[in-house]
């Protein structure tokens, strides 16, 4: 079971990071890939970057601890977690998701639930530099509900397809 | 006790620097209290910290609630609900 989980100033290769996840381990037979990208507008208006600053240390191991979550939720045979940091430009890839398993339902229930607490609990902070100057973005109510329903107790593992 | 504060995205922005290491005075006991002593040190805190409910906290770089105890903490952040993702 191969889990990755990377902070990284620099881009990464959605279809290398696809590919090395399936080169390890042939049993998958269905790979979700989930990449958040930076768009070129917010509220109408033109963004000309995004910076994200990240608590180091932090960071990491709260990813790693919802990918150990996530592997203990769903029979997955391999994960990977890239998250940038720094500044971003529109177009530009923000996050990497990749959940590989034997069928589709665990990859994709995995695949979300790992962005829904990378949205809400992974100490990561946008601010967005407009025409007008730089300011941080709200965290959304929308992210917080999605991420609760994740929270439900539940017994063994679930979605094994 | 003493303590290394570190501040994220705003409320580092507000308080002006990004971390420092303070003598807390005894009798405080919870991160709401430390939240509150802090908004006590000046005009750069007291904006920081103008609305404490909606500023997050971890202790030793987990995520805790404002009722947690700051006993035997070795770093306690402090920063606003996170947009990452």
């Amino acid at each position: 079971m191969k889990a990755t989980v990377r902070l990284q100033r620099e881009p990464f290769d959605v279809a290398v990071e696809a590919a090395e996840l399936t080169r390890a381990n042939k049993d998958i037979g269905a790979l979700v890939t989930f990449t958040g990208i930076c768009r070129s507008t917010e509220n109408d208006q033109p963004i000309a970057a995004l910076t994200l600053e990240h608590y180091p240390g932090m960071a990491e191991s709260e990813i790693e601890r919802h990918v150990a979550e996530a592997i203990e939720r769903w029979p997955l045979l391999g994960v990977t977690v890239i998250h940038r940091y720094g500044r971003i430009m529109p177009g530009e890839d923000i996050v990497l998701v990749v959940t590989g398993s034997s069928h589709r339902q665990a990859a994709f229930a995995a695949a979300e639930f790992l962005m829904d607490y990378l949205k809400t609990r992974a100490p990561f902070w946008k601010q967005v530099e407009k025409a007008g100057g730089k300011s941080w973005v709200d965290a959304k109510a929308i992210d917080e509900t999605a991420t609760e329903r994740w929270s439900t107790p539940r017994r063994g593992r679930e979605a094994a397809g | 006790m003493s303590v290394k504060l570190r501040y994220f995205a705003w409320v580092r922005e507000r308080i002006g620097k990004p971390e420092e290491i303070v003598e807390v005075p005894p009798g405080i006991a919870t991160v709401a209290d430390l939240m509150a002593w802090l908004a006590s040190r000046g005009e750069e805190y007291a904006h920081a910290f103008t609305n404490a409910k909606v500023i997050r906290a971890a202790i030793d770089q987990r995520h805790v609630q404002s009722d947690a105890a700051i006993k035997g903490a070795g770093e306690i952040a402090f920063f606003p609900p996170m947009t990452g993702g």
